[in-house]
């Protein structure tokens, strides 16, 4: 992610040439009737938060939502591109779109630019067909469902958090907690992850958001 | 009749070939010590505020090239459309470039519309212009203006990323307007509480970083009435010289009074000085 056209003198530090990033935390869990989404807020460029309240859960069509990671302009870029074409497909359809379809066109788009993109995408909704559901499209162009995914810089440090606290058939607010907990053990030890937690619950029933503030954030022992 | 040509696949999108070529030309010449000429940036500081009526944008008015001020006091608040303004950090030829670019398509969109153009729309256009040159446009754009879904800011990136937030700063001295934002912003403030607290923030920046200086304009955009306050501060002017010293005056003027340096001793040597040679060489007039 470096910029070349500028390194010579001070007058211009580091952090006004360097791409922007959305360094990052993201997760999304599977329950019954839905799914539950989660990201940091913080977006940085080299060392400086260019935004410490950023919005990473991008609505894609009314009951499907994708988490951004990677490269903020690409992501962005990204997500614009694959809004239209759901957005239109789904009018063609005369049908709420599936998860699926939302997922395998980010994929088309990030597998056919791997070179060119940096994009990690989780991709999470519910459909009438199959329920809640997420799918994970990582650098690279993969897709592939999921019960829980994690992704971004800090989602490194919660594997083993996530592995051995994630139990099939929980609740939404079991869900809930499990997602605000491991966003904030991310966060606590990412550089590039913090600010406050950003929560979804995509249902049948609609979209409903949350945000946790800093000073409300689960506490673990401060070692 | 069988096509003699033959068609060559052209991949879409922008070619970046010459960007390639550019960067290897770079490195050859820094090898041999000498140095492509810089183009002018314009350093800065530009900052946006979302108040109760409206929107308050602020620059100051240095542009540089290299460690030299080119310009002292250059117009960084760009018109886009009448209700919408954008202040340009970064290369001064592509903010200037690309906003009068979006803002010929914003007014061919209005009039096939029939509508005032809306921020949003602006954003867009410029983020996917910026993501489709992959960053080698070097404009980083703070967007401000109000339209009929209220007053709006954006921050937009050399890469395309933009963030829509209550209050923003670009440019080498971003830091040190955002501090004076993270401390005195509240929401809602009135008029000018606004262009007060972006006075300060340019002001902090032109004051605490080298590549911003001289003047504060300022842009406050309300529902239906635009005020484009340039400048809106002068807190660089420069000095006067003093006319007069004691009375006598001080300008040009390197005459002396007779026994200034007194003289203590007089040798006169006389220097006996022959022509040897003497050539003369005709000037060439033809």
């Amino acid at each position: 992610i470096v910029s070349t056209f500028n390194n010579y003198n001070d007058l211009y530090p580091d952090w006004t040439q360097r791409e922007v990033s959305t360094g990052t935390t993201i997760m999304a869990v599977e329950f019954e009737g839905g799914v539950v989404i989660g990201a940091d807020s913080r977006t940085t460029t080299g060392a400086y938060i260019a935004n410490r309240v950023t919005d990473k859960l991008t609505p894609i069509h009314e009951r499907i939502f994708c988490c951004r990671s990677g490269s903020a302009a690409d992501t962005q870029a990204i997500a614009d591109a694959v809004t239209y074409q759901l957005g239109f497909h789904s009018i063609e359809l005369d049908e709420a779109p599936l998860v699926q379809t939302a997922a395998s066109l980010f994929r088309e788009m990030c597998y056919r630019y791997r070179e060119e993109l940096m994009a990690g995408i989780i991709v999470a909704g519910w459909d009438p067909r199959r329920g809640g559901q997420v799918y994970t499209v990582p650098v690279g162009g993969m897709m592939t469902r999921q019960p829980v995914s994690v992704g971004g810089s800090g989602s490194s440090y919660i594997y083993g958090y996530v592995d051995s606290n994630y139990r099939a058939g929980m609740s939404k607010e079991e869900c809930l907690k499990f997602t605000a907990e491991a966003l904030t053990l991310a966060m606590e030890r990412d550089g590039s992850s913090g600010g406050v937690v950003r929560l979804a619950v995509i249902s049948e029933q609609g979209v409903e958001r949350q945000v946790i503030l800093g000073n409300q954030l689960p506490k673990f022992s401060t070692v | 009749m069988a096509s003699v040509s033959v068609c060559q696949y052209r991949p879409g999108g922008f070619s970046f070939e010459n960007c390639k070529r550019n960067a290897l030309l770079e490195a050859d010449i820094n090898k041999l010590g000498f140095s492509s000429p810089a183009a002018r940036k314009t350093g800065t500081t530009i900052c946006g505020v979302v108040y109760k009526d409206g929107v308050v944008l602020g620059a100051d008015t240095r542009a540089t090239e290299g460690m030299v001020v080119a310009d002292k006091n250059c117009s960084k608040i760009h018109y886009i459309s009448p209700n919408i303004y954008c202040c340009g950090a970064g290369t001064a030829a592509d903010t200037e470039m690309t906003t009068q670019i979006i803002s010929s398509n914003l007014e061919l969109h209005s009039l096939s519309t029939g509508r005032l153009p809306r921020v949003t729309t602006a954003n867009r256009m410029l983020k996917q212009m910026l993501f489709r040159y992959q960053g080698y446009i070097g404009a980083a754009l703070v967007l401000g203006g109000v339209d009929c879904n209220g007053p709006h800011l954006y921050s937009i990136y050399p890469h395309g990323s933009t963030d829509k937030l209550p209050y923003v700063t670009m440019g080498s001295g971003s830091l040190a307007a955002m501090a004076v934002f993270e401390d005195r912003y509240r929401p809602n403030m009135e008029e000018e509480e606004a262009k007060r607290l972006v006075r300060d923030a340019i002001a902090a920046g032109i004051f605490n970083d080298l590549g911003s200086g001289s003047n504060i304009d300022l842009c406050v955009i309300t529902k239906g009435n635009v005020d484009y306050l340039r400048p809106h501060d002068m807190a660089n002017k420069k000095g006067v010289r003093e006319d007069k010293v004691y009375g006598r005056p001080v300008t040009g003027s390197y005459r002396y009074k007779h026994g200034t340096t007194g003289v203590l001793t007089k040798a006169v040597t006389p220097l006996n000085l022959e022509v040897v040679e003497e050539s003369v060489q005709t000037m060439d007039t033809s």
